[in-house]
């Protein structure tokens, strides 16, 4: 079956409960996520979005599966590139399992085509927004500011 | 471990003379120990480790540990932090009208 | 050609200086590696060994590419699992960018061959060494103690 999937662990010095607080309460998510609010009643079956700053949804989709603090599934569909947004419907798993005092938090993200633009666009995506989230939970800042930055 | 210093610690770091010099020296050559930068200045070892603790908390300075030893590191972030928030905007409007005078200057010579 | 490929990045608050230190100097690899040194001159050419504590290799190479603060290409073979050491050797490379106040870190370990099995175990162990490496620099202690 064609699929492109990325996958992205890394492990931070947190609880599972306060990783899956920092992943799905919107104040919290704006802060790691370049200002995105990731929105959702977090049931299975609820929808899902996630919102800029300026109230744009720049993806949107439903809750698959929702086992705080442990798995979370969303399927998820880019609403702002025509062409991403072509491409369908993605499923994204993230799951945190405790790692001594560390969680090891895994993110998988695919979607049932050969050579996805969508694959290739969240795969820069990922890491930056993950580095954000472990560098902000661990130390209080986050790592990057800006999206696209560069100096 | 707060990344985010107050100003005032800041400039209070940067307000020693002996401390500027610490960061001068960093600046030459990066990863020093604090035997390296004793070595550079007229100072006790003890006041040179109480300088580099306040360059440490303003976070101008990081460091590695290595043994028993430490690296010491500059850290550009805080002053690019004040070069954004006060000169940034102004550089490129300075640019761009110094451009077109030198443009008129060129012009009226031909 | 037939090639197995782990890629990763990461971004990390640090400068480019303390975090090429921290990649080449093994009392510093130690601390974030669960005790293993990567030792080298990391001169192009020189050889490059990671160690277990005892000092016994784990891995041995060659330094491929080096340009500090920027790039650096290992020559990668395990010398202790002969299924891993049968693959032949791999190549590891590193690649550092400045991205505002921090690095981006690009791993990027590959072997010649498919569905390698080292490639594989590998796969499980660079997020846990580069999550220490992250939090040690960017919070001064690691994140996994322990394997």
């Amino acid at each position: 079956m064609a699929r492109s999937t990325c996958v992205y662990v890394t492990y931070i010095r947190t609880t599972p409960e306060k990783l899956w607080s920092a992943l799905t309460d919107p104040k919290f998510t704006e802060q790691y996520w370049f200002g995105m609010r990731s929105e959702s009643p977090w049931k299975a079956g609820s929808p899902w979005k996630l919102v800029t700053g300026a109230g744009e949804v720049l993806d949107s989709g439903e809750i698959v599966e929702s086992d705080p603090p442990r798995r979370l599934v969303i399927r998820w569909q880019n609403q702002w590139n025509p062409e991403l947004k072509a491409e369908g419907v993605s499923l994204c798993t993230m799951e945190l399992e405790p790692h001594g005092t560390a969680v090891k938090l895994t993110v998988t993200h695919s979607i049932e085509r050969d050579g996805s633009k969508f694959i290739v666009s969240v795969s820069g995506g990922w890491p930056k927004v993950i580095s954000n989230l472990k560098s902000l939970l661990e130390t209080g800042s986050v790592v990057l500011q800006d999206y696209e930055r560069k100096h | 471990m707060a990344k985010h210093p107050d100003t005032d610690l800041l400039f209070k770091a940067l307000a020693d003379p002996s401390r500027r010099k610490l960061l001068d020296l960093l600046h030459a050559h990066d990863g020093r120990t604090l035997t390296e930068l004793c070595n550079h200045l007229d100072m006790t070892r003890q006041a040179v480790t109480q300088h580099l603790e306040l360059l440490e908390a303003a976070n101008l300075v990081a460091t590695l540990r290595r043994g028993r030893e430490k690296l010491h590191f500059l850290n550009p972030v805080p002053l690019q932090e004040i070069y954004e928030r006060w000169i940034a905007k102004f550089e490129k409007p300075r640019l761009k009208a110094l451009s077109e005078l030198k443009e008129r200057l060129e012009k009226t010579d031909s | 050609m037939a090639r197995s490929t782990f890629d990763y990045v990461t971004y990390i608050r640090v400068t480019p200086e303390r975090l090429w230190q921290a990649l080449t100097d093994a009392s510093i690899t130690q601390q974030y590696w669960f005790g293993m040194r990567s030792e080298s001159r990391w001169a192009v050419g020189s050889s490059w060994q990671l160690s277990f504590p005892d000092g016994r290799a784990c891995d041995t190479g060659e330094i491929v590419e080096a340009e500090p603060l920027r790039r650096l290409a290992i020559r990668w073979q395990n010398v202790v699992n002969p299924e891993f050491e049968a693959e032949g050797a791999g190549q590891c490379t590193m690649e550092l960018e400045t991205s505002g106040p921090a690095v981006k870190l690009t791993l990027t370990h590959s072997v010649d061959c498919e569905r390698s099995k080292y490639i594989a175990a590998a796969s499980g162990v660079w997020p846990k060494v580069l999550a220490n490496l992250k939090s040690l620099l960017e919070s001064g202690s690691v994140v996994l103690e322990s394997y």
